[in-house]
């Protein structure tokens, strides 16, 4: 069957999920701000993908693209391809792309207090999900949600189901993001810098919870952050993004080895370190490029050391192969490796 | 195990709130006389003898006789069905109107939100009164009592404010994380308006709709005092106020009972509305 091709899971060989040359632009009243500029990366199933970059690189919208979130207007996806599976969600209709979220990709935010609906009982919002996607009675759902709780280590998650998000401290407020994130039982789960709002020992806690749940359910975990202690940990590769574009993708060991980026590099050198202690921290110079005005040629050059003129110029260079597995998207890839 | 669902919780809360009870009673007690009167006099508010003008309380007539003669406290009673009812259907309509364009304006944005704004703008524009004036002189048969011509009036001219405190809100509530949250869970449209964003946009519409009640109450007992609000032998606490006011001089308390009713009448409903609304944020439990 022809439409058979069209369906969600139709195709077991391809990556669990595929970006292929992403873009997103905001159309504002001060011009159009390009947020995601060709954006690729994918994901395998059992897989940490850690998507790394600054402040505005597009690292969230392009998490809110995939989720087919985006406000639009003003946000919207110009152009390339959300595959999962095999099959391209961008060209979806809306009704079986939001059969997709939460039952097959889901997503945590970085602030649970927000992302949770302040007038429901948390094991009320968890079983509404229940409910409604899995046609559940509404005792069974409740029970659910309670073994949900204490799938992410709630204490006396029985006595908490009826309390609402507020009543929660912003750790077990995380969980409780978890859980609604993981109810469905998703094959990707993209987690938004789900520690940023978190205090430092809680973070570890929450990292650590993930990466657990991530080993029992075989699921792919693509997260998102700007924290380069939290991802040495827990990934098994690295996107890192700069304007919009990935702009070196690598196993994590090899990134921080040997970084195949200037941005990479300047980025591992601004990591405060103990054995260079009362040395002047090196940081990098400038600010990332407004998104309504990118660079031409390859976005970086602005604050690059290595920019030379090839660099300044459009096209911006293109996804040098240095290992298998391994790109970056830099004219003196070499140089930068230190060959 | 116990309810947990939002209406369950509030219901546990009201249950232990003294205003609540309060209110509630109050408001049953009003809702009672409206439809039983007789039960509560036994004179005939319709029988009035100039000979007893302006009299004093006394045995027999608690609240004393008004200019005309006529029983004060049987007018009153008599008057509060009137008076419910050109409020209460006048604020329900005027509310849901609200309701559905600040939801509307607030969730679609867009032309949708501009046609409606304007159209709040223009009706916010036009001066209440005057319009009644001609709204309900067109509305109203001579002769008759027109609390339906009254009531449509009210509530036609009366609900921008509702609706402009529902869309600002709505705005608030749809730009939320727990919005986005919801639509990443798969919600659809009606479940993220009406799960997701209108129970956290309705707190501060009940208080203008409450309000609104005894603004509307006594907008009748203004049309009616300019005459084109209730007509014919109505009764209704507007209007004992708003004849009663010409002699508030010489004698107070033909005035002061009905305006004392519409007083607690109107404070019972927003001590309700109020609870109502507590009892709906989880926060304030």
């Amino acid at each position: 069957m022809a439409d058979k091709a069209n369906r969600p899971m139709a195709d077991n060989t391809a990556p669990l999920l595929q970006i292929s040359d992403l873009h997103v632009e905001f159309r504002t009243r001060d011009g159009v701000a390009k947020a995601v500029n060709g954006a690729s990366f994918h994901l395998n199933p059992g897989e940490t993908l850690a998507v790394l970059g600054e402040s505005g690189c597009g690292k969230s919208v392009t998490a809110q693209a995939i989720m087919g979130i985006l406000d639009s207007p003003p946000g919207f996806v110009t152009r390339g391809e959300i595959r999962y599976r095999g099959t391209d969600l961008l060209k979806l209709p809306e009704k079986e792309r939001r059969a997709v979220r939460a039952d097959k990709i889901a997503m945590i935010f970085q602030d649970a207090l927000s992302a949770l609906n302040p007038v429901y009982s948390v094991g009320f919002q968890l079983a509404e999900l229940f409910r409604v996607h899995r046609g559940m009675s509404r005792r069974d759902a409740k029970n659910r949600a309670i073994e949900l709780l204490d799938q992410v280590r709630i204490p006396g998650a029985r006595s908490r189901v009826n309390d609402y998000p507020h009543q929660f401290s912003g750790g077990m407020r995380q969980r409780v993001m978890i859980a609604m994130a993981l109810a469905l039982d998703p094959e990707v789960l993209i987690a938004d810098e789900p520690t940023t709002a978190l205090d430092v020992t809680v973070q570890a806690q929450i990292m650590g919870l993930l990466a657990d749940l991530q080993r029992q359910r075989n699921m792919g975990l693509v997260l998102i952050t700007h924290d380069m202690a939290v991802v040495a940990g827990v990934a098994d590769r690295i996107s890192v993004m700069y304007a919009g574009r990935v702009v070196e993708e690598a196993p994590v060991h090899d990134v921080y080895a040997r970084p195949g980026h200037p941005y990479t590099r300047a980025l591992l050198e601004s990591i405060p370190r103990l054995d260079l202690k009362g040395q002047q921290l090196s940081v990098i110079r400038g600010l990332p490029p407004a998104l309504t005005d990118i660079p031409a040629g390859c976005s970086f050059n602005p604050r690059c050391r290595y920019a030379k003129d090839p660099c300044r110029q459009d096209p911006p260079p293109p996804a040098y192969a240095i290992a298998p597995h391994r790109t970056a998207r830099c004219h003196f890839v070499r140089e930068v490796l230190g060959e | 195990m116990s309810e947990t669902s939002l209406a369950g919780h509030a219901w546990a809360d009201l249950r232990r709130n003294k205003i609540f009870w309060a209110s509630a009673a109050l408001v049953a007690l009003v809702l009672l006389m409206a439809v039983f009167p007789s039960l509560f006099t036994s004179a005939d508010p319709g029988v009035c003898a100039l000979a007893n003008r302006n009299k004093g309380p006394a045995v027999g007539s608690w609240f004393g006789y008004d200019f005309q003669g006529c029983d004060v406290f049987a007018r009153t009673v008599y008057g509060t069905r009137n008076s419910i009812v050109v409020g209460l259907l006048s604020t329900l309509l005027a509310g849901v109107l609200g309701l559905i364009v600040g939801l509307a304006a607030g969730y679609f944005g867009g032309v949708v939100d501009a046609v409606l704004s304007r159209l709040t703008d223009i009706m916010l524009g036009v001066p209440i009164l005057l319009a009644a004036v001609v709204f309900s002189g067109r509305l109203s048969s001579p002769g008759g009592d027109n609390v339906t011509a009254v009531t449509i009036t009210l509530g036609v001219l009366s609900w921008t404010a509702a609706a402009r405190v529902m869309r600002s809100a709505v705005i608030t509530a749809k730009s939320q994380d727990y919005v986005a949250a919801a639509r990443m869970l798969g919600a659809g449209p009606a479940r993220l308006m009406f799960r997701h964003i209108l129970p956290n946009s309705v707190a501060s519409y009940i208080v203008v709709v409450t309000i609104l009640l005894g603004t509307n109450i006594a907008a009748e007992a203004t049309l009616s005092y300019l005459g084109v609000g209730l007509g014919g032998d109505a009764i209704s606490w507007g209007r004992q106020i708003a004849e009663a006011q010409d002699y508030a001089r010489i004698v107070a308390h033909p005035l002061a009972w009905p305006a004392a009713f519409l007083a607690a009448t109107v404070l019972a409903f927003i001590m309700l509305g109020d609870a109502i609304r507590d009892a709906f944020d989880p926060k304030l439990r």
